[in-house]
């Protein structure tokens, strides 16, 4: 007999998962932020050549067409930002192919939203709020705003602001990693991703929230640039006990910019051949009519269920992980 | 041989690794959100047991080791090697005294045990989780204890140094967990 019918968590974890959604409903009722639904099948999606995504045959006979699983509902939601939505958030679903481990489920729930007129010091303090309302009972310390700058040189050593491929190389070779100098070779930002998650995140939000703040531009993804500074750009992650859980940006506005990255990023899919992603021109146009300024933020929702119940393995927090869907 | 990639990387897997066979205990996939993905991957390296941390890039290979656990029988030690045998083929294998390591502590004539082939040379060889053995050489115990409390070396018949309960006398036969050099009980004969 099979027994692989049954959850992969508990019965308890589905009734957490159900509160939690309950309070952050209720959290952004009470501000007046309206809940949205965006299409998980969209016809464009993300060129970031970090996240891979999943596809699908489209059958409207007689004609055929190539559909995506969202990585975000980023792009949707800026377009109904742009049609004069207000601020908005959403509870949903998204898919990242190839993504499993013990933080990682290819299908995972996040919740996103967006501050119309917030800048990103603004969506920090609503952060702060949201969690300390969802770890009420669980007595976190105070939250600590740290740039990304000081936690990078306080764990390292590095100024991660300036590539040094010599000093980067000799630290990692003193620390014992020395894979990181051929991994890494002279790419400024893979450099950054890996002693960033091995030497830095571990340490982060030690019984608290801890929000990094100002990331360094070469990963400003959809993050505006710091008008102050060209090497800054306006990106905020959120870490408690050392793990990422979630992500926000001051929201690059500028369409011109904006398409400017996504040609670039198709053209570092192309180099690395990976599976050709087409340019979403729906969310170009929304940003050309006029994305209104706000900050936005994605909280992995199955990642802090695992905070909450102190699980283990992600798949702890799912009715099924991908291994049993 | 065939090529893993790190998402195949999982518990047991046997790859090569800096040109020595290696065991793969723990991986862990790493991706910050707008990141690049890696593998934290814990490995044992086969021929000099030493354990270490090791990432790749996510999408990174290695090749496969052709290592194979085998049950064998211990035949005898000629000074230099020891020797082994598959039962059922017959055929016989050597190891030196660098290769069984610790292993020799626990191997008597006939007994079974395990030896780590790798491309058909042992590479390791790992004695069963629980022997019995004589003991050829302890300080007389104190009569009427029967505690464990204290004990006292004893010598075993294949020379290695265990500690026993007073009450356990030389000439008897002992059982000893392998994995961690303990005394478990005695032996009625």
């Amino acid at each position: 007999m099979q027994t692989d019918w049954q959850p992969t968590c508990s019965l308890e974890l589905l009734r957490l998962r159900a509160r939690l959604f309950g309070q952050i409903r209720e959290f952004f009722a009470g501000r007046g932020v309206l809940e949205v639904e965006t299409p998980l099948l969209s016809q464009a999606l993300g060129t970031d050549p970090q996240l891979a995504f999943f596809s699908t045959q489209y059958e409207s006979l007689p004609n055929q067409s190539t559909l995506f699983l969202q990585t975000s509902p980023e792009f949707a939601m800026k377009r109904l930002l742009a049609a004069g939505s207000g601020s908005i958030y959403q509870i949903c679903k998204a898919f990242r192919n190839g993504e499993a481990g013990r933080f990682h489920n290819p299908e995972f729930t996040l919740l996103e939203w967006y501050r119309v007129g917030f800048d990103l010091p603004q969506l920090m303090t609503e952060v702060d709020d949201l969690i300390s309302l969802l770890f009420f009972d669980y007595g976190l310390q105070v939250t600590q705003r740290i740039s990304y700058r000081d936690v990078f040189q306080q764990y390292t050593g590095l100024d991660p602001l300036v590539f040094s491929h010599h000093a980067y190389c000799a630290y990692a070779l003193a620390q014992g990693i020395p894979e990181a100098v051929t991994i890494c070779a002279d790419d400024h930002a893979l450099w950054l991703d890996f002693l960033f998650s091995h030497k830095v995140q571990p340490h982060l939000g030690k019984n608290a929230l801890c929000m990094v703040y100002g990331y360094p531009s070469c990963q400003s993804s959809l993050a505006r640039i710091s008008p102050e500074n060209k090497g800054i750009a306006e990106r905020v992650e959120l870490f408690i006990k050392g793990v990422e859980l979630g992500n926000g940006y001051y929201e690059l506005t500028d369409a011109v910019e904006q398409e400017r990255r996504f040609n670039e990023e198709i053209g570092i899919r192309q180099q690395r051949k990976q599976p050709v992603a087409v340019k979403d021109e729906r969310f170009l146009a929304a940003l050309y009519s006029g994305l209104p300024d706000c900050s936005g933020m994605a909280i992995g929702l199955d990642r802090l269920l695992m905070l909450l119940s102190a699980c283990e393995s992600i798949g702890d927090t799912l009715s099924f992980s991908i291994h049993r869907a | 041989m065939a090529v893993y990639s790190t998402n195949e990387f999982k518990s047991g897997l046997k790859v090569m690794l800096d040109n020595d066979p290696c065991a793969i205990i723990e991986n862990e996939f790493v991706k910050p959100g707008k990141g690049q993905a890696f593998n934290r991957v814990k490995i044992r390296n086969l021929k000099t047991g030493r354990v270490i941390e090791r990432t790749f890039k996510s999408g990174e290979s290695l090749e496969g080791a052709d290592v194979v656990d085998v049950e064998m029988q211990y035949l005898y030690n000629d000074g230099e090697f020891r020797h082994f045998m598959v039962q059922d083929t017959f055929e016989q294998y050597q190891a030196d005294n660098k290769i069984v390591g610790d292993a020799a502590h626990w191997l008597k004539d006939q007994d079974f045990c395990t030896v780590t082939l790798w491309n058909d040379s042992p590479l390791a060889v790992t004695p069963a989780n629980f022997v019995e053995l004589a003991i050829v050489e302890t300080d007389p115990g104190v009569r009427g204890d029967t505690s464990g409390g204290g004990g006292k070396p004893a010598k075993l018949d294949t020379g290695a140094v265990v500690r026993v309960p007073l009450f356990v006398q030389q000439g008897e036969v002992i059982k000893v967990d392998t994995r961690t050099g303990e005394y478990i009980s005695r032996v009625k004969e």
